[in-house]
């Protein structure tokens, strides 16, 4: 029983950062802005949420830097991207080169320190419950975060008419300017936002999941979170459901590797990516859905003629 | 012609522009133009393209910033700067080129440009009622995908009515609307004139002009070269101010002998499935197109012409080979080399990008197109290009076609539309297929290079090919074709005659109001 109860925490954990950075980036897609950079952003909000912890000793004012630093960190993007319009693919993949140089440069006096770690939820006598009090009582904070940022993001997109001018901007930006909308200013925005899921999830990696530095130790979770956006088509309860999807067959192959099960390991470390397409492209399989839901604008730079 | 009618004299102006200019580069697109729009009136702004009326529209509308020049409105200076500052004003527009969302429905699309934050419900209701209230009756809660050209323009209509502007803006309403959907759009324009509203319609098509515009103001090259009150011209007469001296009219002798003659092209029960899923099916085309004779096909754009055109001349190929036929024999299965190599010739109805390589010179457009059926004329023993035949053979075309261009083998993206499209049609043309398939043959081409264009289609059928021309302007349909088939929703009906056909069965047959064969077994979905 304790097993399977830590088997799913451990899901949780796998899942929270791939969830959040990838809502961030879906988010970013929906307006039109196409940011392979979300990897670069992870990175540095690792090392940044890392620092700060450490240096203060809080990991809540490391959260907080680790979202702060990839905010800023997809400034960048933004400024060259959106003001200055260049190629938004070559763009996103320098600025992911970029972060994992850059955060192995600062990084390198935290290697080895001992970090901090945010503590999981503990409410007296409710956490101790067994099993529900654990899976849905005590686990860490950002866990909390990354479900209630999707079911905020889901209602904005959909509910909202702020959400709506955004998914118009990623629809066609010509149309949008010419009714007037600021184009270049809800992309900033939404860049923004993406940049600052994105160091959220670099925090969780390094205040939560193993809280030490480690040189690049985001290990393509943001490509991942990239890959959850399109095979999603840009949804975020099935951005959500690919997350967990991927983190339950990343847990599943670890153990199935401790067991000795006479499989190449090299095959089972590839298990999580293979079963979140497979999945993925199966409850996407709706071509008209598909359509509906896919920014036409995806990658194409606006420069409105003056 | 020249000064303003005095009927107009007791009204106060809306809006004044007083020398508007805007230069892009080397290109003076508006040279000091002086506008006036009185309260109340239809106010026609006429020219060719490229005559700078979408220039004109966007200053007024805040999407581009003029060099120079003053916008008076309501007698007061104003500098629009943006769309959202024309919309402050009281302006609204409709555009040629819809602005509309595929993806969000209708109330979704209004709702983005009124800002006033009022739930989607609501204003889907307020959308509805107007749409009823002006006879343009929409359906809020539709795909804008999912519509037909006209309906998308409906929601533009409506959209811009529920801004409640002083000023309208229409940039060419009825390109793509059947002559019965115009006669709806001409009500409502008059219902909202006599509302007290002014609108400024844009348009090259004369004829709608004298009936439903007060006033006019006539551009050619970016500058205005004339007002006039549109009901005392003829519409030989605005032509003429339009382009600037006279248009040839085309000459279409009458085809003889043609029930007897071989048929070039066959369509035999040619369906297609959708290809996206906004896109629109074939249903079971069939058609016969004869040596000698020019068969037109109308029909509102996104009705499955371009699919059509796509099927015919090999870009997409058939499963069922026997359902395209040239010169009696099967052809579905073959490219476009293929069918090009039977005889057949196709002008594609994008010009930049599809029908030429926009960066690469005319000699090098024409080998591109011609390297497989002139082979041996341009290509030499080993593989290698013949420049000079190239060269000449491109030269000839050129000569032909009356191409003006600025250097002797420019890049094709150098050219004007209409003179590079002369050039494409040339080159086909040079080739004297004995099929020729042409979409849109002078789409967006001035009013002396499409006379020159349509003559040499007729003239190429009476030498013995067969011709299919695919158009959305009536007009041209009904100045060269000997017969005009509809298409609408994927569907064809049976060519009517010229003698039979009227605009009237023809715009029904574009509504869809009587398809011309009956059944419809298959549903593609």
């Amino acid at each position: 029983m304790d097993i399977t109860i830590n088997i799913l925490l451990t899901i949780a954990t796998a899942a929270t950062p791939l969830l959040i950075a990838a809502i961030g980036e879906l988010v970013v897609e929906r307006s039109g802005v196409l940011n392979l950079g979300v990897e670069g952003m992870m990175i540095m909000g690792a090392v940044g949420g890392f620092g700060a912890g450490y240096l203060t000793g809080s990991p809540w004012i490391g959260l907080l830097a680790a979202i702060i630093v990839g905010a800023l960190f997809s400034l960048l993007f933004a400024v060259m991207t959106l003001s200055l319009a260049t190629n938004q693919v070559a763009t996103g993949l320098s600025l992911t080169l970029l972060g994992l140089g850059l955060s192995g440069m600062i990084g390198t006096s935290f290697v080895g320190q001992p970090g901090v770690r945010l503590p999981n939820l503990d409410i007296p006598g409710i956490s101790s419950i067994p099993v529900v009090g654990k899976l849905v009582f005590g686990q860490d904070p950002v866990f909390y975060i990354s479900i209630a940022l999707t079911a905020a993001v889901m209602w904005f997109l959909f509910k909202t008419r702020t959400g709506l001018t955004l998914r118009s901007i990623g629809d066609s930006h010509t149309s949008a300017h010419a009714l007037g909308i600021k184009v270049i200013r809800y992309r900033y925005l939404a860049v923004i936002f993406g940049g600052a899921c994105a160091g959220l999830a670099g925090g969780h990696l390094s205040l939560v999941y193993t809280p030490q530095w480690v040189e690049n130790m985001s290990a393509g979770r943001g490509w991942i979170a990239l890959a959850l956006v399109v095979f999603a088509s840009w949804r975020p309860w099935r951005v959500l459901a690919g997350a967990y999807i991927f983190g339950a067959v990343w847990i599943g192959q670890l153990h199935a590797q401790a067991f000795g099960i006479p499989v190449p390991s090299q095959f089972l470390s590839s298990l999580p990516y293979l079963a979140t397409i497979v999945v993925l492209v199966l409850i996407s399989r709706n071509k008209r859905l598909t359509m509906m839901n896919t920014p036409a604008s995806l990658g194409q730079p606006f420069v409105p003629d003056r | 012609m020249g000064g303003t009618v005095s009927a107009n004299h007791d009204r106060a102006n809306l809006l004044e522009v007083r020398g508007l200019t805007k230069i892009f580069g080397t290109l003076t697109a508006c040279d000091h133009i002086d506008l006036n729009i009185a309260k109340g009136e239809i106010h026609a702004l006429l020219g060719e393209n490229g005559a700078g009326k979408s220039t004109l529209v966007k200053m007024l509308f805040g999407s581009l910033e003029p060099n120079s020049g003053e916008i008076f409105w309501d007698g007061k200076p104003v500098k629009i700067t943006s769309p959202g500052a024309a919309k402050k004003l009281g302006i609204g527009m409709v555009f040629q080129h819809f602005s509309l969302f595929e993806a969000l429905t209708a109330a979704e699309n209004i709702a983005l440009s009124l800002n006033d934050g009022s739930p989607i419900s609501s204003i889907a209701a307020k959308a509805r009622a107007l749409s009823y209230s002006y006879g343009l009756p929409l359906d809020p809660d539709s795909l804008v995908g999912d519509l037909s050209v006209g309906e998308r323009q409906r929601i533009e209509i409506i959209r811009c009515l529920l801004q409640t502007p002083q000023l309208i803006i229409l940039d060419e309403p009825t390109s793509v609307l059947t002559p019965q959907e115009a006669d709806k759009l001409f009500e409502t324009l008059e219902r909202l004139r006599s509302e007290g509203k002014s609108i400024l319609y844009i348009s090259h098509r004369l004829e709608e002009v004298k009936r439903i515009c007060d006033r006019a103001t006539v551009l050619r090259h970016g500058k205005v070269v004339g007002h006039c009150n549109p009901r005392e011209e003829t519409a030989a007469s605005l032509a003429r101010m339009m382009v600037g001296s006279e248009v040839k009219a085309v000459v279409r002798a009458p085809a003889e002998g043609i029930e007897t003659a071989p048929a070039l092209l066959e369509i035999r029960s040619l369906s297609r499935k959708p290809a996206t899923p906004f896109a629109i099916p074939l249903r079971n085309i069939n058609l016969t197109v004869r040596a000698g004779e020019v068969i037109g096909i109308a029909g509102v754009a996104g009705n499955g012409q371009g699919e059509f055109f796509e099927s015919v001349s090999g870009e997409v190929l058939q499963q069922d080979t026997g359902s395209v036929r040239i010169r009696g024999k099967d052809a579905g299965g073959l490219s476009i080399t293929g069918r090009r190599l039977m005889g057949a010739a196709f002008v594609p109805e994008e010009r930049l990008g599809h029908g030429a390589a926009p960066r690469m010179k005319l000699s090098e457009n024409l080998l591109l197109s011609r390297h497989a059926t002139d082979g041996k004329a341009f290509v030499g023993s080993g593989g290698t290009v013949k420049n000079g035949a190239v060269y000449s053979a491109a030269q000839r075309i050129i000569k032909a076609m009356d191409v003006r261009k600025s250097a002797p083998d420019p890049e094709a993206a150098a050219l004007s539309g209409g003179n590079l499209q002369k050039f494409i049609v040339g080159r086909e043309l040079d080739r004297k297929p004995s099929v020729m398939i042409v979409n849109q043959p002078t789409w967006g081409v001035d009013a002396g290079a499409a006379a020159h264009i349509r003559q040499a289609l007729i003239e190429l059928a009476r030498s013995g090919s067969a011709v299919l021309v695919i158009s959305q302007d009536l007009d041209e349909l009904f100045e060269l074709s000997d017969a005009i088939a509809v298409m609408h929703n994927g569907e064809l009906s049976t060519p009517l005659p010229i003698a039979e056909a009227t605009f009237e069965k023809v715009g029904l047959l574009m509504g869809g109001a009587e398809p011309g064969h009956a059944e419809h077994s298959l549903e593609v979905a």
